[in-house]
């Protein structure tokens, strides 16, 4: 039972970095149907950008690694994605790979190819114990954080203005700006959202690893996408149940299968994934890009 | 409030390749009237619609607010201008609650926008307003696409078939909204429908299209008894819906 319920906690917190990751993906997708791969980029750009500031006070850090990450994704939306926003999404896609690539070289070019090891907080690693259950500080401030993050969110594109804006945008961007709504300024909050989430997910990559390499970014904005796809395409509650899904799946696979099948793992979960696809092709819960457009 | 500006359209011309879909369309709305615009399917009234609101743009002829031409300017500012339009195909924020669709509009303009919730209560949605969009009936969807509408505080509202696919007793209700909308706010209407009922009760000018060519003008009583117009459009045995 233990062992369980350890394993269950485990299973919460990569499920809360995938979801985090997947609402990134799901809210530019919603904003500008644009599945934007470069956001892997983005949050090994965040983790770099820990590494680089290891024996600052942390929580400055943090800061630091968010401000950088948004700044990027503010950027990239205005020198790279901006001139192609009239473009088919065809074009834009073409654009986030093009994107992800460039960074990623780029990272290879400063800091080389191999993974490099640092430490944020060792503390993080030590347990709490509640009764006989052992979980990690980490597992806690991981779920604790994403929790946080995603209600912050919620609460955004509810009560404020420019969250209805961007819901708004969402299911009819035309219409939206017909109505005076700002596309540019919704957009740029929109990258400016991923760029935080972007962030997160780097310092919680990393204070789980505690390595840096330039292909992380890319393999979380995979799973973020495969998310999304299970969600239901622009549906952003969607995307976070994709992505605490693949999250769960993953650990409990890891936990269940026998050991010499424990590494066909991804072709497990993707097993699971095809699975949920066969019986609802547009996903878990319909997003406005599964639906016909008027 | 009564405005005394003057939505007018001069010698309207549009031209797909070598098809004319208008053909120097002369038509003006003024502020409080509720002119209807007919025509047959494919008479050119949609287009007329989207040249008002800079949807289309004109081959030839200017679209004035008052004395400032609206030529050149894209849809999202001649909204803000003052002419707001709806669409045949309603197109709401379906994920949005009905009192988010509303205030997605009204959040524009910021400081003295109208208020929310007396625009559903306008429109008798009131107690729709935190149903999402998508959920509502048909003539709900309408009715909601108006208050929208209402959120950008228009001078003048171009109505593109707001009874399609209404029961004739919400076409009823319809009537007496759009008459009491024009009462509170003084708004200029303009009415594109097929529905002959709602038309000739509302309207106190109406403008007859066929075939991009303006055929008649004048009062519901004038056009209703206008050969040409019954031959056209209302058909030889039609009667006015109401006297």
């Amino acid at each position: 039972m233990i062992y369980v319920i350890q394993t269950l906690v485990d299973a919460v917190s990569v499920g809360a970095v995938y979801a985090l990751s997947a609402l990134g993906i799901g809210l530019l997708f919603g904003v500008m149907r644009l599945v934007n791969f470069a956001q892997g980029e983005f949050v090994t750009i965040g983790i770099y950008t820990l590494m680089l500031t290891v024996g600052l006070w942390f929580p400055l850090a943090a800061i630091l690694t968010v401000l950088v990450v948004v700044l990027l994704a503010l950027l990239a939306d205005r020198l790279a994605f901006k001139p192609v926003r009239d473009a088919d999404p065809a074009t834009m896609l073409i654009t986030s790979f093009a994107l992800s690539y460039l960074l990623q070289n780029v990272l290879v070019l400063i800091f080389g190819a191999r993974p490099i090891g640092f430490n944020i907080i060792p503390e993080l690693g030590l347990p709490v114990m509640i009764g006989e259950i052992r979980i990690p500080r980490l597992n806690i401030l991981t779920i604790c954080v994403a929790v946080g993050l995603l209600t912050g969110i919620a609460l955004f594109l509810r009560r404020t203005r420019i969250g209805i804006e961007m819901r708004a945008a969402a299911v009819d961007f035309r219409m939206a700006r017909l109505l005076g709504i700002k596309g540019d300024r919704v957009i740029a909050v929109a990258f400016a959202l991923t760029g935080v989430l972007s962030a997160v997910v780097a310092v919680l990559f990393a204070a789980q690893t505690g390595t840096a390499a330039p292909t992380y970014g890319l393999q979380l904005a995979l799973v973020g996408f495969v998310a999304t796809v299970i969600g239901g395409m622009g549906s952003l509650v969607g995307a976070v149940f994709g992505g605490m899904i693949v999250g769960v799946v993953t650990v409990c696979l890891q936990a269940l299968l026998p050991p010499e099948l424990r590494v066909f793992r991804e072709a497990f979960v993707y097993a699971v994934v095809i699975a949920i696809l066969v019986l609802r092709p547009d996903g878990l819960f319909q997003g406005v890009g599964s639906r016909e457009r008027v | 409030m009564m405005d005394a500006v003057r939505l007018t359209a001069r010698d309207v011309g549009v031209s797909f390749g070598g098809l004319v879909a208008l053909a120097g369309i002369d038509l003006d709305v003024g502020a409080g009237e509720i002119v209807g615009l007919i025509g047959s399917n494919g008479a050119g009234k949609s287009t007329m619609v989207n040249v008002l609101s800079g949807f289309q743009k004109p081959s030839r002829g200017t679209v004035f607010l008052g004395d400032v031409s609206l030529a050149g300017m894209p849809p999202h500012r001649i909204s803000r201008a003052g002419i707001v339009r709806t669409f045949q195909s309603v197109r709401l924020f379906r994920d949005l609650t009905v009192a988010e669709n509303v205030a997605a509009a009204v959040a524009v303009l910021g400081k003295g926008a109208p208020d929310v919730t007396e625009l559903l209560a306008l429109m008798g949605i009131s107690d729709l307003k935190e149903k999402p969009a998508g959920s509502l009936s048909y003539a709900h969807q309408r009715r909601l696409a108006i208050a929208r509408a209402l959120g950008l505080r228009p001078r003048f509202l171009l109505l593109d078939e707001p009874a399609a696919g209404m029961t004739p007793g919400e076409v009823e209700e319809l009537d007496r909204t759009l008459v009491a909308l024009r009462d509170q706010t003084g708004l200029g209407l303009l009415l594109v429908e097929h529905n002959m009922t709602l038309v000739m009760s509302v309207c106190e000018r109406l403008v007859v299209m066929d075939g991009g060519r303006v055929i008649a003008r004048g009062t519901p009583d004038l056009i209703g008894q206008d050969p040409l117009v019954r031959q056209a459009y209302l058909g030889p045995g039609r009667e006015r819906a109401r006297p």
